[in-house]
């Protein structure tokens, strides 16, 4: 197990860093400097800039310091349109909030997904399985930026039972409406994936065994069955997580919730470049993070990976 | 007892004739394809939808640049749908005849959505089966590299790329292209990998076929099914991509317009009480979205039975 790990780690480690050289080499390549604005700087100013950003260094040692500065220091430089922030406060602002609303949607997709499969699959071809698969299908084409309008639609706008945006840390009507835009979609397609899988994990072999030892059918489910059905469940996850982070982004802007989706499209409206690369390096940081999680807990679960 | 010949002929003429004739395994899908009724549906929708993208726009009334003055300023109301004023689906926020700009929205979410699936189709094909037929290490760093572009946070990549560029639509083709491929290489692979030991290939082979050309003529025509299923599901999959860049407003730029664009503006000026403006885009949105599922669904089912 700990060989797979530090095997998976020698993947992912050399990923990340090509991906922070990659967004850097753009940046480099783009068109326009971050300080040709409306206004042309005198050149003496420009002078200046650049040196106080590094800009006259060759481009090796400009990735170099970057890198280094990202690495080891943990510090992704200053904002190049507000020059009094750095990049790390815009992200230790959003950060909280995104993860907040962010880990419940996850949560929430997957409790409510694989309970809705479940059911689904064990009252098969019955009026459950229809309303479920009927809610999986309707919700596949409901993505957050479709569900987020009309839940203030009819939450905010219609009985005004919910704030249309904003956020509190301390007040959880706040949260509700990001946390189903955000989830819904993603419940629908783990619902549905739940339910194929277990209705083969219930024809197969070892459930006829135990429920022919006269193993009560609760049991059967929840010890026999959920475990391998969980498998194709789980190699899903990978996907939603990215998807989840990415759909973050309209739900920040939309009910403007200040996550670092806000400091990301700000910052791309504004060509503000190290806040763009530095919250896309965290994002493929925790994307390459929660994707090593998530092998390792298939291994951990499928009895027939050796690794 | 006298046997009736006439019978007796026709009786085996029809086994003779139903043991010519045969039924391909193509044959057989089309069957259940056109007897399942979600596809159909589905199929249908989609028709409508693309005639309407095609041919919408003769029947508009205004162009979809044109400002209707005599709306603007009281859109919520002078601006709904009417047949009088000639806006079918009212009028934006601007005064912009509703109808024509999804006409145009339409083309551009469909065009992005099938020009992303082909590209899906072409480069995930021929990587895919490249890396599955040659195999080895070859396979290994191919794949490998795939396996490193797909954990990358591909949407923030591509805003990325569309920031720094500039917003265009070869720019947004492009960025969706560069991704679209990736899970097709992977699924083609795989097939690739079972197909190449069977013995028409060895035949093949022996017979002294270039590999390229094994690839092209043999390999390829095999997978079809496959990837035409793949397809299908792809191309929703690259209009939700465009229609989320688009809602953040950093897709096509006006006076160009697609769903995502047309449902956020819509969205943005509901509380107005001007619904219409998020209703009719979202309709085709939701519709298209629908009609492309369900022809995928029901492709698979019809290509593979078993897998009901």
């Amino acid at each position: 197990m700990f060989a797979f790990i530090l095997r998976r780690l020698a993947v992912a480690i050399p990923t990340l860093l090509l991906l922070i050289v990659f967004s850097f080499v753009l940046m480099q390549m783009a068109p326009g400097g971050p300080f040709t604005g409306e206004r042309a700087l005198p050149p003496a100013v420009l002078a200046n800039l650049e040196a106080q950003y590094g800009l006259n260094d060759p481009l090796w040692l400009q990735i170099w310091n970057y890198l280094v500065n990202v690495v080891v220091h943990f510090d992704f430089g200053p904002s190049f349109v507000y020059p009094d922030r750095t990049v790390n406060q815009l992200i230790a602002n959003g950060f909280p909030v995104t993860l907040t609303y962010g880990g419940l949607s996850f949560i929430a997709a997957v409790v409510m997904g694989v309970a809705l499969g479940v059911v689904a699959a064990i009252w098969h071809n019955s009026w459950i399985d229809y309303l479920a698969v009927g809610i999986s299908i309707g919700a596949q084409v409901l993505p957050n930026f479709v569900m987020a309008p009309l839940l203030v639609l009819v939450f905010t706008l219609w009985y005004g039972l919910l704030p249309g945006g904003g956020w509190s840390f301390s007040n959880p009507s706040f949260w509700i409406m990001p946390v189903i835009a955000l989830s819904t979609s993603y419940m629908a397609s783990i619902a549905r994936i739940t339910r194929s899988s277990m209705l083969e994990v219930l024809g197969s072999n070892h459930i006829r065994t135990a429920r022919a030892k006269g193993m009560p059918e609760h049991r059967v489910i929840i010890r026999h069955a959920l475990k391998p059905a969980m498998l194709p469940v789980i190699s899903y996850l990978g996907p939603v997580f990215v998807s989840m982070i990415t759909g973050s982004v309209v739900i920040d802007i939309y009910f403007s919730t200040g996550g670092i989706g806000k400091a990301f499209v700000d910052s791309a409206l504004n060509r503000d470049y190290a806040v763009m690369m530095g919250v896309t390096i965290l994002v493929g940081a925790l994307t390459i993070l929660f994707n090593l999680i998530v092998d390792v807990l298939y291994a951990w679960i499928d009895p027939k990976i050796r690794y | 007892m006298v046997i009736d010949q006439s019978k007796m002929q026709s009786l085996s003429d029809r086994f003779v004739e139903a043991e010519v004739k045969g039924r391909s395994p193509w044959a057989d899908a089309r069957k259940r394809f056109f007897r399942n009724k979600a596809a159909m549906l589905g199929l249908m929708i989609l028709v409508l939808v693309s005639l309407f993208a095609i041919f919408g726009g003769y029947v508009a009334q205004w162009s979809n640049e044109e400002l209707d003055f005599s709306v603007m300023g009281q859109v919520a109301q002078m601006g709904q749908p009417s047949l009088e004023n000639g806006h079918f689906f009212g009028t934006d926020n601007l005064g912009r005849d509703l109808y024509a700009r999804v006409v145009q929205g339409t083309r551009i979410s469909l065009m992005v959505g099938v020009v992303g699936a082909a590209i899906a189709v072409i480069v995930g094909t021929l990587y895919g089966a490249t890396a599955g037929y040659v195999g080895g290490r070859t396979d290994q760093i191919m794949m490998r590299t795939v396996d490193i572009l797909m954990s990358i946070p591909y949407m923030f990549v591509l805003i990325l790329l569309l920031v720094m560029f500039g917003r265009s639509m070869s720019m947004l083709f492009l960025g969706i292209g560069l991704i679209s491929w990736l899970d097709m290489s992977r699924i083609v692979r795989g097939q690739t990998l079972s197909l190449k030991n069977r013995e028409f290939i060895e035949a093949a082979r022996a017979t002294g076929v270039s590999s390229f050309r094994i690839i092209i003529r043999h390999i390829v025509p095999n997978l079809l099914g496959v990837v035409a299923v793949y397809a299908t599901l792809l191309v929703p999959l690259m209009i939700l991509t465009e229609s989320f860049i688009s809602f953040l407003g950093l897709g096509v730029q006006e006076p160009l317009t697609s769903w995502g664009a047309l449902i956020s503006e819509g969205a943005g000026t509901m509380n107005y009480g001007t619904l219409w403006q998020l209703a009719f885009p979202l309709f085709f949105f939701v519709i298209t979205l629908f009609g492309f599922f369900f022809v995928g669904d029901g492709l698979r089912d019809a290509l593979d039975p078993k897998e009901r």
